[in-house]
């Protein structure tokens, strides 16, 4: 008796969670219950008011799906959509990888997408030797490559192992996302499409496959859905021991 | 042959030309091409439509467009300024030069609006090994010059929210 009054217990906590979930997740595609904040006028800079973060549920994401990575590789011009023949697979540009996940004791198997974590102490920021690597006010980092001189100090200070290096001449880049031989690069968080209230590439994809699987959005904001979803459910960063604060979390890792 | 015989005879063939070696010379150096010289020079020529002006006057552009370009660059890059005035796209975007074919001419082509003077000025510049040095797509200043949006007409749905549209107008608006 006092055994099922435990296990209804659990079930009556675990329906409500779920529940909440749906509510919080599936009022309709890109509605949310409150106002996305006032957009940035295109004249004023980024400031730290906002810290942009990307949520991945690992128990959504989808194993062989890959609609995040061709997304990210359209939008930004890499990849199939780049010409680096030279190149071979591992010196090859990789903003964004799926990496499969399983754990022999159990044999429980998760697949997630890795990119850059967008730290708030950023080791690629520390080691750079030139200042061109560097983490935006409002949390996003990039590599300003007019300034990058290809030491890869970046790359080797990666403990995500989130950025690449190009080794070849390229053409035809997108003028959003310009990308040169002897530069390093990394996830933008698509900071072109932020600065113009738009959500990044793979988040979007994942919605459009219906996997939901990523959130996008203001970490300093109390009632954005990524906030409210932390909140309530929490998530981990990767190699939190490092204490590098990531912009990035995953929950069911 | 006796030797004075010969001596006279390398004296004659001698002397004339020692005599003639200074004119000879200065044949030689008018004859000779300057270095280089056999190298095309490309006059600027110009190659795209007058009918819209540019950002900032012409002689202004001419002489410190890079300024321009170097200021936005950072603003964009490290502070998220997205105007779109000096943004190097938007030059790109409207002064894109189509060959015959009427397909855009690439910056190796001496008729592209970068390559004209450039090429003349022998000045290497490497924008274009990470950006794009064609149209790819519609110009923002252009769009908001011909439609309606100065005076609050349809909102193109390019994502850009209102607000960033208005200041694209007012931006884009003589100052």
């Amino acid at each position: 008796m006092s055994d099922n009054q435990h296990i209804d217990e659990y079930r009556r906590k675990f329906l409500g969670q779920a529940s909440a979930a749906v509510a919080a997740t599936a009022v309709a595609p890109g509605v949310f219950l409150t106002a996305p904040a006032a957009a940035k006028p295109a004249d004023q800079p980024v400031d730290d008011s906002k810290r942009w973060g990307i949520l991945v549920d690992t128990h959504k994401c989808a194993d062989g799906c890959t609609a995040c990575v061709t997304a990210c590789e359209q939008e930004n011009g890499w990849g199939e959509y780049s010409y680096e023949h030279e190149s071979s697979p591992e010196q090859k540009a990789h903003w964004i990888r799926k990496v499969n996940l399983r754990d022999k004791a159990t044999g429980h198997a998760i697949t997630l997408p890795l990119f850059c974590q967008h730290c708030e102490v950023p080791p690629c920021a520390d080691v750079c030797p030139t200042g061109a690597s560097f983490k935006r006010a409002d949390g996003i980092v990039l590599v300003d490559k007019h300034i990058c001189i290809g030491c890869r100090y970046c790359m080797m200070a990666c403990p995500y192992k989130a950025r690449s290096f190009i080794h070849e001449d390229l053409k035809d880049q997108k003028p959003w996302a310009p990308r040169g031989k002897g530069t390093v690069e990394s996830c933008t968080m698509c900071v072109h499409r932020v600065d113009n209230d738009g959500i990044p590439a793979c988040v979007e994809a994942c919605n459009a496959e219906n996997h939901k699987a990523m959130f996008f959005g203001d970490l300093r904001d109390e009632n954005s859905e990524i906030s409210r979803q932390l909140e309530e459910y929490g998530a981990k960063e990767i190699r939190p021991d490092l204490k590098l604060n990531t912009g990035v979390r995953y929950r069911g890792i | 042959m006796s030797h004075p015989r010969l001596l006279r005879r390398i004296a004659g063939l001698v002397l004339p030309a020692l005599l003639l070696l200074p004119l000879a010379a200065t044949a030689e150096e008018e004859e000779e091409a300057l270095p280089f010289s056999d190298l095309e020079v490309v006059i600027p020529e110009r190659h795209f439509s007058e009918e819209l002006e540019c950002v900032q006057p012409e002689d202004e552009m001419r002489r410190n467009h890079m300024k321009y370009i170097l200021h936005q660059r950072d603003e964009t890059m490290h502070k998220g300024i997205r105007t779109r005035r000096y943004s190097l796209e938007e030059c790109i975007n409207c002064h894109a030069v189509k060959d015959d074919n009427g397909e855009y001419v690439r910056i190796e082509d001496s008729r592209h609006f970068c390559a004209t003077c450039h090429t003349y000025a022998a000045v290497d510049i490497d924008c274009f090994q990470c950006h794009s040095d064609v149209p790819v797509r519609e110009s923002m200043l252009n769009t908001l010059k011909s439609s309606q949006v100065h005076h609050g007409g349809a909102v193109p749905a390019n994502g850009l929210s209102s607000d960033t549209l208005r200041l694209l107008a007012a931006e884009d608006a003589p100052q």
